[in-house]
C-alpha cells in the first residue's frame, strides 16, 4: 500500500474517533456495534466473494463475545488485547475442526451446514446454567496495557480499538483481496475444475477464507461484547447470521468498506425503524432490503461504482 | 525408459453402459496424437479418465510409470498432465489477464500467498508475453465472457501450458471456431506445444486438422481403440473410414510417404 493511501487511512481513523466520542452516548454506542458487524460482514463478505454464503457467523460471533466475558468475569483478564488474541484463537481453533468438514460443501448444503453449527453453540448455551441460560451474563469493562479506564470512557475505550481493528483489518483485507488468494475465491466462485486442473487446491481457498471469517467474527463478538458489557445466547441464533447476511446484501461484496457502511446503515436504520414503529420495525427492514435487492442487486456500494464509472467516462 | 502415458486394459462402465473398454495406449515425449471417433465412441471419457476427472473401472494408467488411478485432477496436473477442454473452462468474469495470472499463481509459483499482489508488474510482463506467444495480448484486459470463442480456447490452452506439462489432452480444440479460423488457432497452439517437447493428444473430428497436425492416430470405436498408428496409415484404412470418418478420404497425395507405415488396426 502507498504512503499517500496509508496516510489517509490513519487521517481517516483519526477523524472517525474523534466524531465517534463527540456523539451523544447512544450513538457512539450503535457505531462501535456497528464497527463490530461490520467486521463480521467483513469475513461474511470473503466467504461470499467465493460463492458460499454462511448462515452461521453467529458461532463464531458468539463465542468471541462468550470468550470475552468469561475471560473477565471468571478469570479477571481484562486487557482488551489480550482478550481479542484469545478470542479470535479459540475461533480459530474451532473453525479449523468444523472447516474440515463445511469446506466440503456448497450453496445451500454449506449455508445450512454453518447454520445447524450456529444453532448447537445456541442450545449448548441456553441449557448452561453456569453461563447465565438464556440471559447470560454481564461482562466486566475492559483495561488497556494496564490502564483501567471508567465506566463511561471504558466504550469510548472499545470505540478507538473498535475503530482502530477496522481501519487496520479493513487494508489488510483489501490486500488480501489483490492476491492470488484473494482471486482465488473468484475462481473458485467461477470455476472449480479449472483452479483443481490449475494445480489449486479448492478445498484450501475455502478453508482459509473460512478461518479468516471466523477469525473477524470473534473480533466483532468481542467489540460488542465489551461496549455491551453483556452477553447472552441470541449471539448464536440464526437469526443473529441472518441479519449479518443482511447486511452483507445491504453494502455488496465489491469492496472491503462496504460491510463496514452497510453495517453503519443497517444500525441507524434499526435504530429509526425501532423508534418510529416499535411493533412493525422489522417491516420496515424488510422493505429496505427489498428495495435494495430489487433497485441496487449489487449493493449499496454499487451508487459508489455508478459514480465512479461516470467520473472516468467524463475524464476519458 | 517407462513412457510418458501408458494405459493398461483400461474401461469405464456407467450402468449397463461400457463408455470405454480394453484400451492400451502408450505415448512418449514429443509425439502429437489426434484421438477421432464418432459421438459416444469413447474419446472424451478416455482423456476424462487419463486426466482424473472420472475415475476408470478397470485397469491402469501409469504416467512416467507411476499409476495415477484414485488421484485427483490437481494432482494428475502436479504429476505432470495439461488439459484444455471442449468447453473452455475460465474464469468468465474475470479478465484475461487476471485468469493469466492465476493459472500463473497455482502452475508456476505455487504458492497461495495472501499479501502480495496478484498483479506485480513482473508477473504481469510474463503473462502478457504467453499471451503474445498465444496471439491474444490484444484481449488482455476484457472480460472473459465477452470474448468469442476462438478466444477463449487459446486462453484454456495458455493457461494449462503455463505449468510446462509433459503430457498435454486438448479436447476438440477446434470445435466452435469459425472454419477459417481453426487452422490459425492450430498452427499457434501447436508452435507453443512443440517449444514445450510435450507430448500431445487432441480430440478432433474434423480430419483435415488431423492430417495437418498429428503424427499418430487413435481411432476409437464403440468404446475400444479401432486403429493406433501413423496418421496417413490409419486413416486410409478402410475400416477406420467406414466406421469412424463416416466417408471416403482422399489420401493418394500422401500415399507414397506412408505406404511402408503400418497400423494396427483392430477388427
Amino acid at each position: 500500500m502507498k504512503t499517500r493511501s496509508l496516510a489517509l487511512l490513519f487521517v481517516l481513523g483519526l477523524v472517525v474517533i474523534a466524531g465517534g466520542l463527540l456523539l451523544p452516548q447512544w450513538m457512539s454506542y450503535l457505531f462501535t456495534i456497528a464497527m463490530g458487524k461490520g467486521l463480521v460482514v467483513l469475513g461474511l463478505v470473503l466467504l461470499m466473494r467465493a460463492g458460499l454464503v454462511s448462515f452461521g457467523q453467529g458461532l463464531y460471533y458468539c463465542v468471541g463475545a462468550y470468550v470475552a466475558g468469561m475471560l473477565t468475569q471468571f478469570v479477571g483478564v481484562t486487557d482488551i488485547l489480550v482478550i481479542m488474541l484469545a478470542s479470535v484463537a479459540v475461533s480459530v481453533a474451532i473453525a479449523a475442526i468444523i472447516g474440515l468438514l463445511l469446506c466440503r460443501y456448497r450453496e445451500i448444503f454449506f449455508a445450512m451446514f454453518s447454520m445447524a453449527f450456529s444453532m448447537i453453540l445456541y442450545g449448548l448455551l441456553v441449557r448452561n446454567q453456569f453461563l447465565g441460560s438464556t440471559d447470560g451474563f454481564n461482562v466486566a469493562n475492559p483495561s488497556l496495557l494496564g490502564w483501567t479506564p471508567g465506566a463511561e470512557a471504558s466504550s469510548d475505550l472499545v470505540l478507538i480499538v473498535a475503530v482502530c481493528l477496522v481501519i487496520v483489518l479493513g487494508a489488510v483485507a483489501w490486500r488480501y483481496l489483490k492476491s492470488l488468494s484473494g482471486y482465488a475465491g473468484e475462481a473458485v466462485r467461477e470455476n472449480e475444475i479449472r483452479l483443481e486442473y490449475l494445480g489449486g487446491s479448492v478445498f484450501r481457498v475455502v478453508y482459509v477464507k473460512y478461518i479468516i471469517a471466523a477469525a473477524l467474527a470473534a473480533i466483532g463478538g468481542t467489540i460488542t461484547a465489551l461496549v455491551s458489557g453483556h452477553v447472552d445466547p441470541e449471539m448464536a441464533y440464526w437469526t443473529t447470521s441472518g441479519e449479518f447476511v443482511f447486511i452483507a446484501l445491504m453494502g455488496g461484496t465489491a469492496h472491503v468498506a462496504a460491510p463496514i457502511v452497510a453495517a453503519v446503515l443497517f444500525e441507524a436504520l434499526r435504530t429509526y425503524a425501532f423508534a418510529v414503529s416499535p411493533y412493525t420495525w422489522q417491516m420496515i427492514l424488510g422493505f429496505a432490503l427489498l428495495a435494495i435487492i430489487l433497485f441496487m442487486p449489487s449493493g449499496l456500494w454499487s451508487l459508489v461504482e455508478r459514480f465512479q464509472n461516470k467520473k472516468a467516462r467524463k475524464t476519458s | 525408459m517407462s513412457a510418458l502415458l501408458k494405459t493398461v486394459n483400461l474401461e469405464r462402465t456407467f450402468g449397463a453402459v461400457t463408455a470405454a473398454t480394453d484400451i492400451n495406449v502408450e505415448l512418449n515425449t514429443g509425439e502429437v496424437v489426434g484421438v477421432i471417433g464418432s459421438n459416444g465412441a469413447g474419446k472424451t471419457t478416455f482423456i476424462n479418465m487419463v486426466t482424473g476427472y472420472i475415475q476408470p473401472s478397470g485397469g491402469d494408467i501409469l504416467v512416467r510409470g507411476k499409476s495415477i488411478i484414485g488421484k485427483s485432477p490437481r494432482d494428475v496436473s502436479l504429476a505432470g498432465v495439461g488439459r484444455s477442454f471442449q468447453v473452455p473452462q475460465l474464469f468468465q468474469e474475470l479478465t484475461v489477464l487476471e485468469n493469466m495470472l492465476i493459472a500463473f499463481g497455482f502452475s508456476v509459483d505455487r504458492k497461495l500467498s495472501f499479501l502480495k499482489p496478484l498483479r506485480s508488474k513482473e508477473k504481469v510482463e510474463k503473462a502478457l508475453s504467453v499471451l503474445r506467444e498465444y496471439e491474444i495480448e490484444q484481449y488482455a484486459e476484457e472480460v472473459v465472457s465477452t470474448l468469442p470463442q476462438g478466444v477463449r480456447k487459446l486462453l484454456d490452452i495458455a493457461m494449462a501450458m503455463l505449468a510446462e506439462p509433459g503430457l498435454m489432452l486438448l479436447d476438440e480444440p477446434t470445435s466452435g471456431v469459425a472454419i477459417e479460423d481453426k487452422f490459425l488457432l492450430m498452427d499457434t497452439v501447436m508452435a507453443a506445444v512443440r517449444k514445450s517437447d510435450a507430448a500431445t493428444m487432441f480430440v478432433e473430428h474434423d480430419m483435415e486438422v488431423v492430417l495437418r497436425y498429428a503424427d499418430r492416430v487413435l481411432a476409437f470405436y464403440d468404446g475400444r481403440v479401432l486403429a493406433d498408428g501413423p496418421t496417413q496409415t490409419v486413416l486410409s484404412d478402410a475400416k477406420v473410414q467406414e466406421l469412424v470418418v463416416g466417408h471416403h478420404l482422399d489420401l493418394s497425395e500422401n500415399e507414397a510417404s506412408t505406404s511402408k507405415e503400418s497400423a494396427h488396426v483392430r477388427t
